[in-house]
């Protein structure tokens, strides 16, 4: 053993036993968690961050729900349809119906914790216009369903469910991170091992009910509005631990991100009247979308950005971007309604919006696949008949779950909504489940040691490639191979450049042995969680031979109903590709029919 | 190239804390401090230990001080804060240092906990939200928007003083978000606790913190307010 290496030495480790274990302190995290600590259940929370650092920060334009303040005759049920349609019907019509019916309960109680959403003259909750939404299912024109706080939202959700779960006395593991499941003998998890980043002590967290909410996983893209700590780890942790990943090739490529830095511009700019330009100053979203224009769903604009810019109507010296117009909207409404906007603007594209357009570009944004779950949050995996079957043990909500409610993409807004309803949702099943009694056999010795592998061997590895160069072939490998275009060839290309690399992202080794804050550590941790999360999405989008939404091939360009209106699913053991079943059976309401897509 | 020199400090291994130089090749570019950083842990040493997280300025996780200065590294570009051809990297002053630029924030985070950050009214909630007009909801402008960076409470000589009896301007300011909030009726009990002659009246109105807030916050005028409402309280 190498000096000041750490052993992950189960007779000395301590173990820590909670009724609920959330993994992740962002948005769907503390929602989840703030459910059980009400409940009175000993519930703790393991963040790599301190919770407010988390993700969900950067939410800029606000959450998705009809809570009938801009139009008193709102109805969910529209929400449902955009949604429905926005997924390219690949999302799953029972959740999609849960998410929006019980939406404005869980965006009431969040202003009931002091959430400061803007306001209307009325008084109430001030919502905006965004991409995809619609009133009277899709006949009744463009609605106004996106409930904002200025176009910081994601900053005042995550800050008022941090205070309420202070107000509630959750127990916080800040800045430790999880590094592997724990599973026992009988395939069911019981919790996590994990690092105190601090002091790097190991201790294994037990727990009747591991939560991910990881978030998501951007920063296998070379250019991405995610923050660095977007780093798949929720899925590393599961591909390892033989759980399925859920359609892993739908990723969205946000059409406003600034030009050369990669930071969000948020949808809303649009919703207020903005608009995208190419060289020739030209609108050119109304002829790619001639009722929605540049709100459209996110996929549809995206692309059409990239093909003014491969047709030569491009921005810049180069031609690799366009612009979005605000500066017509006036410097009040810019600064009462997008004052973050004018800030990142101001010092990330050196531009003032209230005097010229933004330079923008697509940019990685979300992912839509990730762990199957179903509505309370159990992880699925499928058993040898091909039907779902329930992982003991293990729960998922928040970008890192795939339940379905974005399908082939996501509509702006409905991700914070998505978190704040699964991760409630997550809480109240676990918590009655608990209440029923939840008998789980204890991991063995063996079990725990099986989970402590991995940082084993990191710890004992003399000699290796560094991790910020691995991690860089990494990302360009997914930027130039996997991007908003694909190709069959192109992507078989990618997919054996990263064969090639997971041996070496396997040997990665650590700059510094040492124990106290080693981020060295956790980054190579964190890079194999990107690899995970990088191969998953590779292999299955060689898979799908159809465009659907995010999922755009330029050697098969069409939707394929017959062979594709389902989930992927694949399979990290022999890297197989499933297809799983997408629901089409809501309860109240009749099913939505696939029909063309348009805007 | 850049000349940095960076705090150094691993308590396993460093007796004192050192200044190390590094020679960065920015490529004439006007990077952000972060990008720096990431650029020697990348290609000079992967010891160095910083946090970061959204590097837009909105997770409040890379508070340094950078040529004597508090502010975020993610957003501070080397065109402000370099100087004589120089950029010397400190982590934020009067806590104490765990590694490098990291610093135990658990007095800070102690004085946000204090002040009860969380809305309190105990009639029963409506079955939508409260309402609340948007003059009303307009004083919480340049209060809410705090992201616990620490910048200011470290830049304050009263904080370096008094950490675990003077709230410091994050704490306050957050103390008055909750103060202006129409929806909130705990003003009685906030003001209560307050009261005392170190948790607000520590404030001299040096204004260090309203010089560094990077979200361009007021927490001295936030004091102020709480300081009126104190006094009228009195009277």
């Amino acid at each position: 053993m190498l000096e000041g290496a750490p052993r992950v030495d189960v007779r000395v480790m301590r173990t820590i036993s909670f009724d609920g274990v959330i993994v992740g302190g962002g948005g769907a995290g503390m929602r989840a968690a703030l459910q059980l600590a009400q409940s009175g259940y000993k519930t703790a929370v393991i963040s790599k961050v301190f919770p407010t650092r988390s993700h969900t920060v950067s939410a800029q334009g606000g959450i998705t729900c009809a809570i009938a303040s801009a139009d008193p005759q709102d109805d969910w049920r529209w929400h449902m349809y955009d949604t429905v349609k926005g997924s390219d019907y690949i999302g799953d019509q029972d959740a999609i119906e849960y998410m929006c019916s019980v939406g404005p309960e869980a965006i009431f109680e969040l202003e009931h914790m002091g959430l400061p959403f803007s306001r209307t003259e009325e008084g109430r909750i001030y919502q905006r216009p965004f991409g995809g939404q619609s009133k009277n299912f899709g006949e009744g024109g463009q609605a106004a369903r996106t409930c904002a706080a200025a176009d910081r939202t994601g900053h005042a959700l995550l800050h008022t469910l941090y205070q309420n779960n202070i107000k509630n006395e959750t127990v916080f593991f800040n800045e430790w991170f999880a590094v592997d499941l724990v599973k026992n003998q009988d395939g069911a998890v019981v919790g996590v091992i994990a690092i105190c980043i601090e002091t790097g002590e190991t201790v294994y967290v037990k727990s009747k009910a591991t939560v991910f909410a990881t978030g998501g996983a951007g920063r296998i893209y070379a250019s991405t509005t995610n923050a660095h700590i977007n780093t798949g780890d929720g899925m590393g942790m599961a591909l390892r631990a033989g759980v399925p990943a859920q359609d892993m090739e739908m990723w969205q490529f946000h059409p406003t991100g600034i030009y050369g830095a990669g930071t969000l511009v948020t949808e809303g700019c649009r919703g207020e009247g903005g608009y995208l330009i190419n060289k020739d100053g030209e609108r050119f979203m109304e002829r790619y979308a001639p009722n929605a224009k540049d709100l459209a769903g996110r996929d549809v604009v995206a692309r059409s950005m990239v093909l003014e810019i491969l047709e030569g109507r491009g921005c810049g010296p180069n031609g690799d971007h366009v612009k979005l117009k605000l500066d017509h909207l006036g410097e009040e409404v810019l600064e009462s309604r997008l004052p973050g906007i004018c800030e990142l603007s101001r010092t990330f594209a050196h531009v003032d919006p209230v005097k010229e357009p933004i330079p923008v570009v697509p940019t990685c944004h979300y992912m839509m696949g990730g762990i199957p779950t179903n509505v309370h949050g159990q992880a699925l995996t499928v058993d040898a008949h091909g039907n779902d079957a329930i992982i003991p043990g293990l729960y998922a909500c928040g970008e890192v779950a795939c339940v379905s409610v974005h399908g082939a993409n996501r509509l702006g807004g409905n991700s914070l909504l998505d978190l704040v309803v699964f991760g409630r949702a997550s809480g109240l099943f676990i918590e009655k489940s608990l209440r029923e009694g939840i008998e789980l056999r204890d991991a063995s010795q063996t079990d725990v040691e099986a989970a402590g592998a991995r940082l084993q061997t990191l710890n004992d590895r003399e000699q290796g490639e560094q991790v910020a160069p691995l991690r860089h072939e990494l990302q360009e490998i997914m930027q130039n191979h996997f991007g908003v275009f694909r190709t069959g060839e192109f992507m078989r290309e990618g997919i054996a450049k990263l064969a090639d690399l997971r041996e070496r992202v396997e040997n990665v080794a650590l700059a510094d042995r040492s124990n106290a804050f080693n981020t060295s550590r956790i980054e190579c941790l964190e890079l194999q969680n990107l690899f995970e999360t990088a191969e998953a999405t590779a292999v299955i989008a060689e898979a799908r031979d159809e465009s659907r939404g995010a999922h755009a091939r330029e050697d098969f360009t069409e939707r394929d109903d017959e062979n594709w209106l389902c989930h992927s699913l694949y399979h990290s053991e022999g890297k197989k590709v499933s297809k799983r079943s997408v629901n089409f059976t809501p309860q109240t309401v009749e099913t939505f029919q696939p029909k063309a897509r348009s805007y | 190239m850049l000349e940095v020199s960076l705090y150094r400090y691993n308590p396993e291994t460093d007796e004192a804390p050192y200044m190390q130089d590094f020679s960065v090749d920015t490529g004439g570019r006007d990077l952000m401090v972060l990008d720096v950083l990431e650029l020697i842990k990348a290609d000079h040493d992967g010891s160095v230990t910083y946090r970061r997280s959204c590097r837009e300025g909105v997770c409040g996780s890379d508070g340094l001080n950078m040529n004597g200065k508090n502010g975020l590294a993610c957003i501070t570009p080397l065109s402000e804060s370099v100087k004589s051809d120089k950029l010397v990297i400190r982590p934020l002053p009067g806590l104490p240092v765990i590694r490098d630029l990291v610093v135990d924030m658990s007095l800070f985070y102690a004085q946000y906990e204090k002040v009860q950050p969380y809305l309190q009214n105990p009639t029963p909630a409506p079955a939508i939200e409260r309402l609340q007009s948007p003059e009303e909801r307009a004083q919480l402008d340049g209060l809410y928007e705090c992201i616990l960076c620490a910048c200011c409470s470290t830049s304050c000589p009263s904080f370096w003083w008094n950490p675990d009896r003077f709230v410091g301007p994050a704490g306050l300011l957050q103390a008055y978000r909750f103060l202006a909030d129409s929806r909130d009726t705990a003003t009685e009990d906030r003001l209560a606790k307050l009261d005392d002659p170190f948790s607000v009246f520590r404030c001299h109105g040096i204004q260090n913190c309203v010089n560094v807030c990077p979200k361009g916050l007021n927490p001295t005028k936030a004091i102020g307010h709480i300081r009126t409402m104190l006094l009228n309280r009195a009277t």
